[in-house]
């Protein structure tokens, strides 16, 4: 398919651009296959690049002969474009229509991307599960990398690479993932350093309405467990939901097959529910009318925060059985890959003070949700805007970073990265030109799309000097201990870099984090100077002598 | 450890503290002295220490006996909860009738403030009370000027015992008409200057409700208002804002009061802006601690409870009259006359608050000394009414002052770098403000503070927070943003006004930010001073003078420099325990493991100073 056929009107001019909070802007609308551009064509002015992917959900309006487009992002920016010319006006729409929602991934704008930048450390290759293996290794022999799903065949949402304990042969495996959701049977997600416990996960096992069990899998969980000791097994549903996955044919691990281990229910919504938490938040966001309590009633409503309280609680929760039990924790909900994924990267980044920095972090999301088979290209196919029906949408990831973000403004000095990182990847996982966040599993996203041969990943842009710059936390000291937030409502906030990103003006706070940097910045330069002053003045004393 | 010198009046050993929100406890002992009960934790290396004024004392309530004990739970108008379990309900008993029989002194020579000596000679006392001067600010501003003068009309507090002595009036506005205005006006409050814009000459001036009634006139009023307005050349109209709900002061007519009707006044303009009165605002945030103060609080109720409580809706409603005022000054150039009823809460807020959105001076420390002065102290805001310093009419207590600190912290979030000060600062003047420890707002008006002397027997609290006035430092403030931004426009979308943690839960530490940012930055801009010093006077160590020739000064020591390591060695914290949080229903075994350092956001929030 050639993308000139769906561009009936390629270019529009004496168009009109409002953005919130910035002047409006008149010039040419170009479409191209995976961009709107507008610009004004003289020198010195910003052009606004769109891309096709990013846009969410377009209305048309026409007053006369001249109509309006208000263009929705999945970056939940809104903006508006005045177009001369009703024809115009609708074949543009038209065209963005189609552009934005191209059924094909091969044709999306990553494969299509040139940087243009020297890539000097492909990302591709930087969080290697071989890599990270020799790390565990360091530091216990009780785990081995087995290559049992080499070819995606034992379980589709797996990476080739899976981390199980030692003593567990490929055949059990095999066994287990008959028993398990999806073939997601239980693999490492996190070894703490501190007392040696672990963290695994997996898809609900399935015992159906007729109680079945499997002995490999009660065998394989509880070849983690120390002698004499307890594991806990965290739900992410309801035991009521957990009731009726039975009948499905899904369901829990029953008290009398798994006697070692202890069961904990919490309440982590499914998808579809998080998707219409999403569309309400910003919704209420949206709502410029100026009355008090329409807001907090709309905010509430939206459940928003309720989300994110739980799904931080669950995640304090593991760590806390695994850092101050000192006990196994098994994760899971019932795929595996949405709430169980929030709860393990969570606890993680409490847990471990490596995920808290800018590397750590990018590898715990490509471990914990790349590897681990978060189905991006479903969730984040439409944001807050959609309407209509969804298939499988959900802001998973995004209540992820969100969550991160809450850690984050509790513990302003031990983040290597700034919000504005989260607020990146946030982006990048809706709309992009790297090849990242593509796809739906490694499977997909190796063997099928091939995308570290086709496109660039995110993080051979990000890492880049000049780049990190920007996303680097000027607070930052390293903290070693495990770290406990506040789960109270009081404690938790919206969190305005998105939500309120483009119904504000950011300028006076932008100002003020460039103080805070500016004091840092200048403590530093006169601690090498006065440094360097001492220096000398031993020298001259030195010579003195 | 540095007691009052009363000594003891009683203590009891073996009393338990609980948390307020989980299920830890401390143990220690309680001393009750005849200024403060405090708590001191045994057995702990880092004994901790809660001295709780008895001024600061809002209840004590005695629940029943339980097998542990007798519970007492006190409630603190700086809202600190304290729920201590007294193991003899005698001894129990004996702390709550000793507390109930201090906490609300019935005269004034009772309070702190006649009896707190910090150490300081009478230069050093008088001089603490001249730090502020009205008649200064009236000058900064530019005002006598040649359309407003002082009027000597109420130096003996003849006219309006509650208004200050000295106050400005249009020139025009002649003896006769003030008389006859002050007579049309509730309380004799009538029409003065508090804020002068000069750059468009024009006023912001204040006053009560009218003696309108349904159909009442007095000319000396009217006159009085056309005084204001011909005062300004800018514009022919005033504004007046009514800072009530119109039923409200439709209501008030009825009682031969009410508001100025437009057909007897030329040329003004009437507006009501709707902020409600005393009796709503008390049970506004009493609603707002109920919710807050619930233990496992769910996101859906605490937003819920925000809500039904009201209280951010009248703080935005309050801010949207000070934005109103500001664009009718700085905007239009018009001069604008606010009033409520009595014109000492309403009338205060907007006109303090539309003062600090104008005026760049109102948001540095000493500024917004000034402003508090002028606006609050004053002209008579009842502090000791609002704020319940005697034993008096429950009625009459309510959180007006406090709302406006919070207006203004909610500025602060906004516009990070207008503000000299941060949030202790007002936290800190929200707590003297019910300690009775100062003078400075004792009793109900300037009149009655006179009688009481309290600049001859008591201290100033601008001195005190002056002194200390590096711990409230904004780090981030930029002095010439008020050259810039002279006027600030804050938005007052609904989802930009906050719930502020750190006023209502400054003693729940649990609930806080482990590490603060505000902290961090003062400690590095402490440290840059430093450095900046030790760097000159390395390079005016002899040796180096030697070297390039420069006269000579005294070397410094190097081991300030090493402080900057240990301040950092507290900041790395764990925050708090999981338990303390309740995550969930894990009976974990907790408590074997000694309680990390923890950042302290309080700077001096919680210590008394004595």
């Amino acid at each position: 398919m050639e993308f000139a056929e769906l561009i009936k009107t390629p270019r529009v001019d004496g168009v009109v651009l409002h953005r919130p909070f910035l002047p409006l802007v008149e010039g040419t609308l170009c479409l191209t296959g995976h961009h709107l551009i507008l610009s004004s064509r003289q020198d010195n002015t910003e052009e606004l690049w769109l891309l096709h992917a990013d846009i969410d959900f377009i209305e048309k309006r026409f007053v006369g002969s001249s109509g309006t487009i208000i263009v929705k992002c999945k970056d939940l920016r809104i903006i508006q474009l005045d177009i001369p010319g009703m024809e115009e006006c609708l074949n543009i729409a038209s065209s963005i229509e189609a552009l934005s929602t191209l059924d094909s991934v091969s044709l999306m704008y990553p494969f299509f991307y040139r940087p243009m930048f020297e890539v000097i450390e492909d990302g591709w290759n930087l969080f290697l599960p071989e890599e990270s293996f020799k790390d565990l290794e360091s530091m216990t022999d009780e785990w081995r990398l087995s290559e049992v799903n080499r070819d995606f065949s034992i379980c589709p949402s797996y990476p080739p690479l899976v981390v199980v304990p030692k003593d567990t042969d490929d055949d059990t495996l095999l066994k287990v993932a008959s028993f398990r959701h999806g073939g997601r049977f239980p693999v490492l997600s996190y070894y703490h350093k501190k007392n040696g416990m672990v963290m695994m996960r997996a898809g609900q096992p399935l015992i159906g309405p007729n109680g079945r069990r499997c002995k490999e899998d009660e065998k394989l969980i509880n070849a983690t467990l120390r002698a004499g000791k307890r594991g806990y097994i965290i739900d992410t549903r309801a035991t009521a939901v957990a009731q009726q996955a039975k009948a499905r044919g899904g369901g829990f691990e029953q008290e009398a097959n798994y006697p070692q281990w202890r069961r904990i229910h919490k309440t982590i919504e499914r998808y579809s529910v998080l998707q219409d938490s999403l569309i309400k938040l910003v919704e209420a966001c949206n709502d410029q009318s100026h009355s008090m309590d329409r807001w907090l009633s709309k905010l509430e409503a939206s459940n928003w925060l309720s989300h994110i309280k739980e799904i931080l609680t669950t995640a304090c929760l593991a760590a806390q059985c695994i850092d101050r039990e000192g006990a196994t924790v098994l994760v899971h909900g019932t795929e595996g890959t949405d709430s169980t994924l929030q709860v393990t990267s969570l606890a993680q980044i409490l847990l471990d003070p490596s995920c808290r920095t800018i590397r750590g972090f990018q590898a715990l999301v490509e471990r914990e949700w790349l590897q681990a088979g978060h189905p991006f290209q479903h969730r984040c196919a439409q944001s807050a805007y959609s309407s209509g029906k969804l298939h499988g949408e959900a802001p998973i990831f995004l209540l992820f970073l969100d969550c991160t973000w809450q850690i984050l403004r509790q513990f302003p000095c031990s983040f290597e990265f700034n919000e504005n990182f989260l607020v990146l990847l946030f982006e990048h996982a809706y709309a992009t030109q790297f090849g990242t966040f593509l796809g739906n599993s490694a499977a997909e996203r190796s063997a099928t799309l091939k995308l570290p041969q086709k496109t660039v990943s995110l993080w051979s842009w990000v890492n880049r000097p000049q780049e990190m710059e920007g996303f680097v936390n000027p607070l930052y000291e390293p903290n070693s201990l495990v770290i406990w937030p506040s789960v109270a409502p009081q404690s938790l906030q919206l969190w305005e870099g998105v939500f309120l990103r483009w119904n504000r003006s950011s300028k006076c706070l932008d100002e003020a984090y460039e103080e805070m940097v500016h004091i840092i910045e200048y403590n530093k330069e006169l601690q090498k100077k006065v440094n360097s002053l001492r220096r000398q003045l031993a020298q001259l004393e030195t010579e003195e002598i | 450890m540095h007691y009052p010198f009363y000594g003891w009046l009683q203590h009891v050993e073996q009393v338990r503290l609980l948390d307020r929100f989980s299920n830890k406890s401390t143990t220690g002992t309680l001393h009750l002295t005849a200024t403060h009960l405090i708590f001191v934790e045994s057995n702990s290396t880092s004994a901790q220490e809660i001295w709780i004024l008895h001024h600061h004392i809002a209840s004590v309530e005695k629940l029943s006996l339980t097998t542990s004990g007798c519970p007492l739970v006190i409630q603190c108008r700086n809202f600190r909860m304290v729920h201590f379990v007294v193991p003899r309900e005698r001894d129990c008993h004996d702390v709550y009738s000793s507390l109930l029989r201090l906490l609300r002194p019935e005269s004034y020579d009772e309070l702190y403030a006649f009896s707190y000596n910090p150490k300081q000679n009478d230069r050093q006392r008088e001089e603490g009370w001249q730090l502020i001067d009205l008649a200064a600010e009236f000058e900064r501003m530019g005002v006598p000027c040649d359309q407003w003068q002082l009027t000597d009309v109420n130096r003996d507090y003849k006219v309006c015992e509650t208004y200050p002595r000295d106050l400005y009036v249009p020139i025009t506005a002649s003896k006769p008409i003030i008389m006859g205005s002050s007579k049309f006006r509730s309380k004799g409050r009538f029409p003065v200057l508090t804020y002068f814009y000069q750059e468009k000459k024009a006023a912001v001036c204040r006053s009560s409700q009218p003696l309108s009634g349904f159909s009442a006139r007095c000319l000396e009023d009217e006159h009085m208002l056309q005084a204001v307005s011909k005062a300004n050349p800018n514009t022919r109209y005033i504004y007046v804002i009514d800072t009530r709900p119109k039923l409200n002061a439709l209501a008030n007519r009825a009682a031969g009061k009410g508001y100025e009707n437009e057909d007897n006044y030329s040329n003004i303009r009437f507006q009501f802006v709707g902020i409600e009165n005393i009796h709503v605002m008390r049970s506004s945030l009493q609603k707002l601690q109920e919710v807050v103060g619930t233990r496992a609080l769910s996101v859906t109720d605490y937003l819920v409870g925000l809500e039904n409580s009201g209280w951010l809706r009248h703080v935005k409603a309050i801010v949207d009259a000070a934005i109103f005022l500001t664009r009718a000054v700085t905007v239009e150039g018009a001069s604008v006359l606010v009033h409520c009823s009595d014109g000492w809460d309403r009338t205060a807020q907007v006109c303090s608050l539309g003062s600090l959105l104008m005026d760049p001076y109102y948001r540095t420390i000493k500024g917004f000394m000034v402003l508090i002065e002028k606006d609050w102290i004053s002209f008579g805001h009842k502090f000791a009414d609002r704020c319940d310093q005697l034993d008096g009419d429950p009625k009459e207590v309510s959180p007006i002052f406090t709302q406006f600190l919070e207006c203004v912290w909610q500025l602060t979030e906004q516009f990070p770098q207008a503000f000299q000060f941060s949030e202790w600062f007002l936290i800190q003047i929200h707590e003297h403000v019910h300690s009775c420890q100062f003078g400075n707002f004792l009793g109900n008006s300037q009149r009655q503070r006179e009688e009481l002397q309290v600049k001859e027997k008591t201290h100033s609290l601008w001195a005190h927070l002056l002194s200390g006035q590096q711990n409230y430092l904004n780090p981030l403030y930029c002095p010439s943003y008020g050259y810039t931004n002279p006027v600030l426009e804050p938005s007052t979308l609904p989802c930009h006004f906050k719930f502020w943690r750190n006023m209502y839960h400054q003693f729940d530490r649990p609930m806080h930010p482990r590490q603060s940012i505000l902290k961090q930055a003062l400690t590095l801009k402490e440290n840059n001073r430093e450095l900046e010093s030790i760097a000159q006077n390395l390079l005016l160590t002899p040796i180096f003078l030697r070297v390039e020739a420069c006269p000579p000064a005294p070397s410094v020591s190097l081991q300030k420099l090493q402080n900057r390591k240990e301040v950092d060695g507290d900041r790395t914290v764990e925050g708090g325990s999981a338990t303390e949080n309740g995550y969930g229903e894990l009976p974990l075994s907790c408590g074997s493991k000694p309680e990390p350092a923890m950042v302290s956001l309080e700077f001096g929030v919680a210590r008394m100073t004595c």
